[in-house]
Formats: structure tokens, sequence, C-alpha cells
């Protein structure tokens, strides 16, 4: 079943730098999987956490979340309040047993459409390796809850 | 269930998309699985913004009533506002247009076919679901300050201070050194025409200092920028001169009787002397000295002041402090130019160890009549002048270890270089190249100019330059050891004198100012444009403008096009008076607000106030920039944002993962 999982990861990204870098790695013709479909917000601080539990919940394996560098923001600095919020979200979401590498935070500048295909390649390997998130049929309880159990206690140690 | 009539348009680019998307299917299944959520008719077209596309587009909106549009096309930072427009002229509010991007995000980064129709699928659903959401909006007008900033007053900078003054609106041009005139103030001659570089630049140096409609800043930075596109409010760092520049008759008499001499690392490249109390160069613009505290003697042991002793006027003033400046300006152009490649940094190239090894600006400053030696190109010692030179292209440019790029102006520059040396010393010179690159207008007719002058090509990275000799006839020489790649053969050239035409690096201070000013920097350092070829001198940050080298490297033509090309997209700004931008707006439902103030903290432009009286938060629209942070804060929901409310993101989600078509099992959406 691994072999033919093909995950799905919802990204999020920044209208003035990942979703321009984005733009650039097609202008480039950078090839990365298209497992990975893209929503374009006006700034990384824009990520309200409810976005997350939506594709999760939704049947998304995985959330990217990108947005410009430190100290690089459109809107000075709100790109810190997206990184404090990931740190928040990404303990909440262990503790709900979502593994720690479902939800990234990238950080690409509108010329880094390299790295943002980069960083999307690996995502989605290692999203494979982790295999589907089923978080549908967990709440329906359909013998998955003692694996959903482990994860939270595996990463508190 | 929706009531919207949507239309669902999907664009081939020619091949572009329908290369690698079946662009037919997506239609299709769009208008097939989506007619429940409100698709009435889906259509494919081969070029979507088309006139012909467009006018699709608008007789359906026409025909058949639709209350909604997506079209899956390019990215929308390219057409976006082509359809947005194209529905207007139909009569339906370009924001209830969507662009979804399945050609960046797609058809040009996937290869397997199928897969990358399957996403296309799910990016158009995405666009369907959120686009129910949309909002009827009007564009926000702000209006545009006439005045304008220009940052950097090398010839980039001056041109397009002249084009607005001249157009009859006031410019702040702010310079960092003593005088305005930049890199292009060192150089002696200009390739190709070999004319004199100070007699075409000082008197646009002159007109800038003399115009009414420009006020000058030089020996100031710009330490502050508030607000946007309209309306910046832009502190000022005027650093003290210690000059009173109401009393300065410009005489330089001070600058005689200082007694303390310092090299000139800038103007004249470590070559000259310069006073403690000192304009750069005669022609410097404003004419008036700037004292430099660091050197001086008063100021570092307390007693000297000849300076003041000597002035006629009483002009010298050791009590001035830095001022700090504001001024309103509705556009800013950056102009802030390049720093040289620090020739250092190639050790085997010997500069800095090896004496007669030069760098470019060294040889600009040599052969400048007003320069140290009064134009007369000798070696290090100050009177030998040299039999051979050797001159070496791509120093620090086209390099792996230190950069990428070309730097587009050493070719010429050393073609310059060759002639000069031969034309005032008659010595054979040699060029070691890797490619020459002599593109642009009466570029190559130089190079085959040079060729007949009789100048030596090698073509060959050179690998070292040494003083170590080992056969005869080189001692006392600089050995130049480079591969000849044309015979294939290792070769040593003796010569007296070495010139490293150096590439152009981005301002070692590139970054902090692009922060200052809000706007990026490529992994380079050179600032980025708003799109390379049809946006050049535009920024990403409205009201921001790029001129000049600080986009890339360039030649004074490309300079004085771009300082002119910016100055022209402000006078349009300027003459329209106001500029429609984006209505993507936060504001608050006072009957939710709760009063808690969490967001009052998250808006960087304080464009949140709280009403004491009614204990509510409110937003000022003019403030605004439509972040979304506080949004996305609001505990109790109170925030929306216009653009990208939590609706249209949480049905876009729905959407693109399929849950309208699947049927989900649990999703509630929470607000």
């Amino acid at each position: 079943m691994t072999d033919a999982f093909e995950p799905v990861i919802i990204g999020f990204t920044c209208n003035w730098c990942s979703y321009r870098a984005a733009d650039l790695a097609g202008t480039a013709r950078v090839k990365y999987p298209p497992n990975v479909r893209l929503i374009r917000l006006m700034c990384s601080g824009r990520l309200d956490p409810t976005f997350v539990f939506k594709a999760l919940a939704g049947g998304a394996d995985g959330v990217l979340i990108s947005g410009c560098h430190p100290g690089e923001c459109h809107y000075i600095e709100q790109n810190y309040k997206a990184l404090r919020r990931y740190l928040l979200l990404r303990r909440t979401l262990v503790g709900m047993g979502v593994e720690p590498g479902r939800v990234k935070l990238v950080w690409a500048s509108a010329a880094e459409g390299v790295k943002l295909a980069e960083e999307i390649t690996k995502m989605v390997a290692e999203i494979k390796e982790l295999g589907p998130l089923q978080w549908p049929q967990w709440a329906q309880g359909n013998g998955h809850v003692a694996k959903v159990e482990a994860i939270p206690e595996e990463a508190a140690v | 269930m929706t009531e919207e009539k949507i239309g669902v348009y999907i664009c081939h680019c020619g091949s572009n998309i329908a290369g690698t998307v079946d662009v037919v299917d997506v239609a299709k299944w769009a208008g097939e699985e989506l007619k429940d959520r409100g698709v009435v008719v889906s259509r494919d077209y081969k070029f979507m913004c088309s006139s012909l596309g467009q006018e699709l587009i608008e007789k359906d909106i026409k025909e058949l009533g639709l209350t909604r549009v997506v079209v899956g096309a390019c990215s929308p930072h390219l057409h976006e506002n082509t359809f947005r427009t194209a529905c207007d002229r139909a009569g339906l509010n370009p924001y209830l247009c969507e662009l979804v991007s399945i050609r960046e995000q797609v058809s040009w980064v996937h290869t397997d076919r199928q897969a990358a129709t399957e996403k296309s699928k799910a990016i158009v659903s995405g666009g369907v679901e959120r686009v129910v959401h949309n909002q009827p909006l009007e564009p926000l007008h702000v209006p545009i300050h006439p005045a304008t900033l220009v940052v950097g007053g090398g010839i980039a900078g001056i041109q397009s201070a002249l084009e607005l003054a001249d157009a009859g609106f006031p410019v702040y041009l702010v310079e960092r050194e003593p005088s305005i005139g930049g890199h292009m103030a060192q150089f002696d001659k200009t390739f190709p025409t070999l004319d004199c570089s100070a007699c075409i630049l000082t008197p646009k140096m002159v007109s800038v200092g003399g115009h009414k409609n420009i006020n000058m800043f030089t020996w100031s930075e710009v330490t502050q920028v508030d607000g946007y596109v309209g309306n910046f409010t832009v502190t000022i760092r005027k650093r003290a001169r210690y000059i009173n520049e109401e009393l300065c008759t410009g005489c330089v008499i001070c600058q005689e009787k200082c007694p303390k001499k310092i090299i000139d690392e800038v103007y004249d490249a470590g070559l000259g002397y310069r006073k403690a109390v000192y304009t750069p160069f005669p022609q410097a613009v404003p004419k008036y000295p700037v004292l430099d505290r660091e050197n001086c003697t008063y100021f570092q042991k307390g007693t000297c002041k000849a300076c003041e002793k000597f002035c006629p006027t009483g002009a010298i003033d050791f009590t001035q402090e830095d001022e700090y400046i504001t001024v309103q300006v509705g556009n800013i152009i950056l102009a802030t130019g390049f720093d040289l490649f620090d020739a250092r940094r190639i050790k085997q190239y010997g500069y800095g160890r090896l004496a007669n090894v030069f760098t470019s600006l060294e040889f600009e400053r040599l052969s400048n009549a007003a320069g140290p030696t009064n134009g007369n190109i000798v070696l290090r010692d100050g009177v030998t002048t040299p039999e051979s030179v050797g001159i070496i292209h791509c120093v620090g440019s086209r390099d792996k270890n230190y950069n990428n790029y070309c730097s587009v102006i050493c070719c010429m520059q050393s073609l310059k270089f060759a002639h000069l040396v031969e034309e005032r010393t008659g010595a054979q010179v040699t060029n070691f190249y890797i490619d020459m690159r002599t593109a642009f207008k009466a570029y190559d007719e130089f190079y085959q100019r040079l060729l007949e002058e009789g100048t030596q090509f090698i073509r060959g990275k050179v690998a070292e330059i040494t003083d170590a000799a080992r056969k005869p006839g080189e001692e006392g020489k600089l050995i130049i050891q480079v591969e000849d790649t044309l015979i294939g053969k290792q070769r040593r050239i003796p010569v007296d004198m070495v010139i490293l035409s150096c590439g152009l690096e981005p301002r070692h201070d590139a970054k902090e100012v692009a922060k200052l000013f809000g706007i990026s920097c490529s992994a380079d350092g050179w600032y980025i444009e708003k799109h390379p070829k049809l946006d050049p001198v535009a920024t990403m940050t409205e009201g921001v403008f790029i001129a000049g080298c600080v986009q890339g490297p360039k030649d004074i033509p490309a300079s004085v096009s771009q300082g002119a090309a910016a100055a022209a997209r402000v006078l349009g700004r300027i003459q329209q008076g106001e500029i429609a931008l984006e209505p993507v707006r936060a504001s608050i439902d006072e009957a939710k607000c709760s009063g808690c103030r969490i967001c009052n903290n998250m808006c960087p432009f304080n464009a949140i106030l709280f009403h004491e009286d009614r204990m509510v938060s409110e937003v000022n629209p003019a403030l605004c920039q439509g972040c979304g942070t506080c949004v996305a804060a609001c505990p109790a929901g109170a925030i929306s944002g216009t653009c990208f409310s939590n609706e249209q993101i949480l049905s876009q989600i729905e959407g693109l993962l399929l849950l309208n078509v699947r049927r989900p099992l649990v999703v509630e959406t929470v607000y």
C-alpha cells in the first residue's frame, strides 16, 4: 500500500515571497512532485491554525507553511508571529497524535524557487515515509487509536 | 448549496499548459463534477488572456448571467488584472473573479500528465469553492504626495532626480558621501566613445546642485521609513559637516591649511591623500567641504583649529551636531549602486601583496588627469612607466568561488584600459579573458578597433600572478600563469603591471537597506525587480522603485535609462494624483469584539485603535495593510479580512481536497 501512497499536502504561501518563489520555480521549469496544492495568503501571519486543522481533518497528509525569512517580512514582523503560532501548533498537533513532520514551516524568499521546490520534494518523501494521516478514520475509531495515542508519548521523551 | 452561477475557464496557454495538463478533461470535469457547486459553464480555450478569450468570458457573463468567474491559467501575479478587467467590462465586480495557477504551479513544474491533470482539477475546485465567498469590492484610492525621495547620488539617482525636478515636482536626494557623482565621478574615460567621464557628468551634478526643485542631502543617510505608497514619512540623518553652509563659499582654504593627511580610500581608491577637512574632488557638488571627525586633530587631541583660524568667512563650526530631518514623500527611488569586488579575496592574484597589481578602480584614478598621478600611468613607485601590462577579466565574476553572475561592464572596461595604456605609454597590453562579451551599441566595434590596435588577447582563466621568476626575462616582473585554451598550452607571461578588472557586488549593507525600505534581495544580493523583463524598475513594494546597479550590474547608459524609467513611473503616479490599491483590509465586527485587545499589539502599523468607552477595537483602513495577522489572532472571530477571509480560505481547502465532490466524513466549519 505504501508504494502506491501519494500524499496530499496543502501549502500556505505568502503573497510576497513563497508564492512568488513557486512562480519562479515554474518560470525556471524546476520540477517537484505534484502532491502539494498551494493556497495564497497575504502573509504567513495570516495563517490561522484552524486552517491547518481543517486541512488535516479534511484528508491532507501534511501541511506546508511558508513565509518570508525572519527580518524580511513584507509587513515588518508578522512572520515572527507565524513562527510563534507554528511552534505552539506543532506541540498541540503532537498531543493530538499528529507526527511533528507533517506540519512544516519553511522560509522561502521570492528568489528561492529552487529552495522551495527542494523543500517540497523533501517533504513529500518524508510524508510518504510516515504514511497516510487518516485523521477522519481515526475519529471514527476504526482500529488506529492505539497508534495515535502512542505518538505524543514518543514525542514527549 | 450555493445559488451562484459560476463560469470556469481553463487556458491551454498554447502548449504551455496543454502540453502537460489535459485541459479539455479539466474543463469537462469541472462542468460535470462541480455542477452541484454552482458551475454553470466550463470551457477551455487556447489563450484565455487573448482578446477573444476575454470576450468569451464577457459574453458568458452577459448571456448566462454569471455571478462568479474562475480562470485556470497562469499566476495571478501575471494576469489577475487582465481577467478582473474583463469581468468589470461585462458588468461583474472584478473581485468576483478568481485566477488559479495551473501553469507555474502545475504544467511547468510537473511532468506526469495524469498527476498534473488531477492536480489541476483540485486547484480549479479550490478556486470554485473560494470564489463563492468572494465579496464585491471597490479598490482603495490613496492620494500621492508629489515629492519623491531619491536615495543615492550616482548617475542613476542624478538622472531620476533631474527628470522629476525638471517636470516640476520636488525631490529629496540623499547621498552618503560628501558629494554626489558616485562611481562615475571617479572614472577617467567612458567606453566605447572615450569621452571624459567628468565632462559629461559634472554638468548634470551642477544642475542637481542648483535646481530649485531638488533638496540635496549629502553626507546623509536614511534612517527610518514609515508609511506607504503615496505617503511615506522618511527620516534622514544629516551628519554634522562642522561647516556652516550659509557662510561657506567653497574656497577650500581650510583644506589647504589642514595639517592632517589621510589616505583617501573612497574617492582616490587608496592611491591619493586627502585632508581631515576636504571636498573629495574639485567639481564636488555641493561645494562645501566635510570635516571628518575621526581624523580631525582638534576632535581627537583637543587642539589645532587651523581651519577655523584661516577660514575667511568663519564658516567652521565645531559645535555642529547630527540633524534628523523628517520629510513626506509619495514615492521612493533607490539608486544606491554597487561595491567593487574586493580583489584581496583572490589570494593567488596577489593584490595587496604584489605592489604592481592594481584594481580597476585604482587604474581609473591613475589614468584620471585629476587623479593622484595627474593622469600618468605609472607603477606603484610613482615614476616608472610600465612597458608591458596584463589585464585580467572576470575577477570575482563568473566564478563559483565568488560570484556566479557576469558583471557586464568588465570586458568593455578592460578594453578601455588597454586602449588608454597603449595610447599613453605605448606599453604592450595583453588581455586575459574567459569570453569576450561586447554586446550593445558600438561596443563590438570598439573591440574590433582594439584588435587592430595590436592589443594581445589570450583566452584562459588566469591561475596565478607571481613575482617568483623561473626563466630568464622574468626577473623583476610579475608573471601571469595561464592556460591558453585556444592553443591548449600553459603559458607564463611576464609583465610590469597587472590590472584586475574587478566585478561589481551589491553594497555591503544592501540587505539592511532593503529591510529599511521593505523590499527584497536576490540570492546574490541585488534588489529584486517586480518583473525581470516587463517591470525592471518597480519592486514588489508599491511606491518603491530601483534604478542602476542596485538592480544588477550594468553600464552607464543602462543606469541612466533606468534612472529615467523609474522617474517616469513615479511621474505617472504623481500626475494621476492617486493610486488604486487592492482593497485587502481587515475590519472588526463590533458586535463580536470582546475588547480583549489581543489584536492591538499584533499590528505593526498601529492600525488598530481601542475605544475605551465602548471597549471595542477598530481597524483604521487607511493604515491597515491587509496582512491578516489580526484576523488569525482574534479569539472571538470578530475580525475578518477582505480578499482572504476565513470563509474563502477554509472553502478553498475543502475544494483543494476535493471534499466538495467526495462528500466529507467529518469537517465542520468553525466560523
